[in-house]
Parts: structure tokens; C-alpha cells; sequence
């Protein structure tokens, strides 16, 4: 990771000087015209394995989902008893998360309100972020909306969280003093160590990871991308990064569910 | 432990089929450290079997750096109607298996 990290100055010292120096990145947001899922910038072979939903290995996680879904756990009703068998009912519902909970006005993206039907409907502990079975029942659920254009609400409630977004967004940090736009809006397309950059949306999340070599969360993504720059990440499913989630949500409206990815 | 198979309900007898498995198995390598620099213990599966109606008709040996969730395609040949098992093996004996009945017309 430091190595990367030490490519990645180099690269940008030596490809661009930034415009204003250590001055604020450009806040331009993405044109809609030029949106392109992550897909779009993979390499044929990883394509390819992404397009196949046998030897996709995110379907491993995708069948425990299902399994889990169907399974009522110590005597609790499963959520196929509300849900519907194939989980009908929630057919589309990733596409809008995530959103304000109106109960508690806090913002849930679909691992929250898995936990909360856990929680509320089946009286069960939450599972813990980045379990086997929190990703496996949060891919199952994504999957359900595969195709289903990204839409988000960020109006009322939702504003505040959408500003946090877009602030850390656009926000240098770490030790490479590099926001997000920096890369995944100004630089897309170009070289980064053995990546090509993409716009860096989180349409095709819960994703499998070769590096990984398992299936992880869109926040273990940007867990890596401050990683990355050398910043203190954010903790998993923490206030911030679901603040992220909805700002990336709302950037990348319209594009396709394609969970589950793969990448490199 | 999910496992996925691939395979076909029916074929005419002689016909060529392919067969699809994958096992989640993390394949730890054994050769890892983890945040704290202590080793992480090898965990890996070394045997793969596919049996038809008893008879091995495909086997693997696997070692440490085949990578996680491990997918194999093979092919056989539909000869009589019956049962696919596909079982998977662990370094400490654990065993895993998931079947397939296949109908020769
Ligand atoms: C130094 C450049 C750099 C910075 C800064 C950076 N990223 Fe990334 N990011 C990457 C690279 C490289 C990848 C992997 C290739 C790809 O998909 O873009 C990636 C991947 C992603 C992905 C996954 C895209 C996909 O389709 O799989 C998301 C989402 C993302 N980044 C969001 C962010 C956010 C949010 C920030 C700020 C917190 C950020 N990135 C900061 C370089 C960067
Ligand atoms: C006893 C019934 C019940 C059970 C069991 C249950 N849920 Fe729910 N779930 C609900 C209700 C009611 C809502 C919508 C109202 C609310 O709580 O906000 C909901 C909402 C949801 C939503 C959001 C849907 C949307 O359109 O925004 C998801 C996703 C979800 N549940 C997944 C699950 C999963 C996964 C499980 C099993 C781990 C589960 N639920 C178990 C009753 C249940």
C-alpha cells in the first residue's frame, strides 16, 4: 500500500501539475453524458468474468444470500415470510439506497436495514460489517435490482448527508494530499500503477475483488482509496462513508445495479 | 460451505458434457502475515473428486497458491443415467460434497 501510494505521487507529479497548486480541487461535478460504470474501464478477461453468472464467484455469496433469506434463523420468522419466496417485494429497492430512515432520521444504506429487520423483525443481534453473511444477504438483495437504474432521494432529510458526501468528495487528504475528484474525475480513463482509473461509482458493490480474493463492501473500496492517498480511513458502515455512499449514489444516477462486480 | 454445480439434467447417451464446480474456500496460502507480522495458518483444500455412479472420472490435487473459491470445468461422457458427486477435501481431512443426477436418454 505505501509502495502504491508513493507510485501514485510520482505519477501525478510527473503527468500533471495540479491547476492551482495545493490550492481547492475543481468542484465540477461529473458530466452525465461521460458516465461510465467501472465495468467499462476493466480489462477484457475480468469483463468476462463479471458477464458470466456461473464463474462469477460473487455468486457464491449471492446463493448464501439466498439461503439465508429463505432460512427463518432460531425460531424467528425469515425475511422470504415477509419479503416474499424470491424476495419479490424487494425487487428495485436497492436502486434507491442509500436513503432516510424516517423513524430515526439517520441515513441507511441496504447492510442498515438488513441489520434493522434483524433487529426489529426477527430480534436478532446485527451482523457485523463485512461478515460473510451481512455481504452475502446485502449482494442477494443488490442483485434483486440488477439492471434497475441507480435513483437516489437527496432532497429534505437526505441534503445534509448528501453535502457531508460531496464534501469529502472534493476534500484533499492524507499524506499524498489528493481528494477523490482528483482521481476519479479528473484523471479517469489514464494509468494508475496497474489500474486504469475509473469514475468510481458503486453501482456493481457488494463486488468481488481479486486482490481481496473475497467479495467486499463498496466502504472497504473506499477504506482502500484512503489507504491509498495514506489517510486515516473511516470506519466501515460509519456516518461518513454512508454520506459517500449517497453522494456516489446520486453521481452515478441512472446507471445499471450490476452487483455483483468483479475487479481487479 | 457454498458450492455451485454445473451440469446438465439430461444428455443422450455417449455425449459429450461439461461439468462446472466451485467450492467459497479461502485458500490460505500459509505464507501471509497479517497486521501484527504473526503468520497466518496455511488453510487450503488438496483434493477435489468428481465420481459417476462411483467411478472417478475427474480428480485434482491442490496446493497452496491456487487462488481463493477454487473453479474447476471439466468434461465427461454421459454413459448411463445416474449420480454426479463432487467432493472437495481439506489438508485436515474435512470433506465437502454436493450431487447431481443426470437422466441418459
Ligand atoms: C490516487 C487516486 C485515487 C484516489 C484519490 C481515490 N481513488 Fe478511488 N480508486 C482508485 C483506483 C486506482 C481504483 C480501482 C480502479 C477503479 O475502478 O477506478 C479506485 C476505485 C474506486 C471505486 C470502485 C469503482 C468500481 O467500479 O469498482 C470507488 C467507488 C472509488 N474508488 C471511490 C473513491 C472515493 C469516494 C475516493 C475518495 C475518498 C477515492 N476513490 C479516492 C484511485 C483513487
Ligand atoms: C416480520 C417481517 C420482516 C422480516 C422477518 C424482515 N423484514 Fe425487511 N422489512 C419489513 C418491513 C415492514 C419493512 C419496511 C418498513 C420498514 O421497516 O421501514 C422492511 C424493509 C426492508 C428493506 C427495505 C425495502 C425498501 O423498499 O426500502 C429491506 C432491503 C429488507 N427489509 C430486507 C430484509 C432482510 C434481508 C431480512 C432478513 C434478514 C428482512 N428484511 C426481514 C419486515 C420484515
Amino acid at each position: 500500500m505505501i509502495r502504491a501510494g508513493l507510485i501514485a505521487c510520482l505519477v501525478f507529479a510527473a503527468c500533471s501539475a495540479p491547476p492551482e497548486e495545493a490550492g481547492t480541487p475543481v468542484r465540477d461535478p461529473l458530466p452525465d453524458d461521460i458516465k461510465r460504470s467501472g465495468t467499462a474501464f476493466l480489462q477484457p478477461d475480468t469483463r468476462a468474468l463479471q458477464a458470466d453468472d456461473f464463474a462469477n464467484p460473487g455468486f457464491l455469496w449471492i446463493d448464501r444470500g439466498e439461503k439465508l433469506f429463505r432460512a427463518g434463523v432460531d425460531g424467528s420468522k425469515a425475511c422470504a415470510a415477509c419479503h416474499g419466496e424470491d424476495g419479490a417485494d424487494l425487487v428495485g429497492a436497492a436502486a434507491h439506497y442509500p436513503q432516510v430512515d424516517a423513524a430515526s432520521g439517520e441515513l441507511v444504506n441496504i447492510e442498515g436495514r438488513i441489520n434493522q429487520c434483524r433487529e426489529q423483525h426477527q430480534s436478532l443481534p446485527p451482523l457485523d460489517y463485512e461478515s460473510d453473511d451481512l455481504l452475502a444477504l446485502t449482494a442477494y438483495v443488490s442483485h434483486l435490482s440488477r439492471g434497475e437504474p441507480v435513483s437516489v432521494d437527496v432532497s429534505g432529510p437526505a441534503a445534509r448527508y448528501y453535502e457531508m458526501g460531496r464534501d469529502y468528495f472534493f476534500t484533499r487528504r492524507g499524506q499524498l494530499n489528493l481528494a477523490c475528484s482528483q482521481c476519479h474525475n479528473e484523471h479517469w480513463g489514464e494509468k494508475l500503477r496497474g489500474d486504469t482509473i475509473s469514475q468510481g461509482h458503486g453501482n456493481a458493490f457488494p463486488a468481488y475483488r481479486l486482490e481481496w480474493q473475497t467479495l467486499g463492501s463498496l466502504h472497504r473500496r473506499l477504506n482502500d482509496c484512503d489507504e491509498g492517498v495514506r489517510a486515516e480511513p473511516m470506519p466501515l458502515g460509519s456516518d461518513t462513508y454512508k454520506a459517500v455512499e449517497l453522494y456516489l449514489a446520486k453521481r452515478a444516477e441512472g446507471l445499471p445495479i450490476e452487483t455483483p462486480g468483479v475487479r481487479r | 460451505m457454498t458450492i455451485r454445480i454445473s451440469a446438465p439434467d439430461t444428455a443422450s447417451k455417449g455425449e459429450v458434457i461439461e461439468l462446472k464446480a466451485m467450492i467459497q474456500h479461502k485458500m490460505e496460502t500459509g505464507y501471509r502475515r497479517d497486521s501484527r507480522g504473526d503468520v497466518v495458518a496455511r488453510d487450503v483444500i488438496t483434493r477435489f473428486e468428481c465420481r459417476y455412479n462411483g467411478e472417478l472420472v475427474f480428480a485434482s490435487d491442490f496446493h497452496p497458491g491456487i487462488a481463493a473459491n477454487p473453479f474447476l470445468s471439466f468434461h465427461t461422457r454421459a454413459t448411463e443415467s445416474g449420480t454426479l458427486d463432487f467432493t472437495w477435501t481439506d489438508q485436515d481431512g474435512q470433506s465437502w460434497s454436493e450431487t447431481h443426477e443426470l437422466t441418459v436418454e
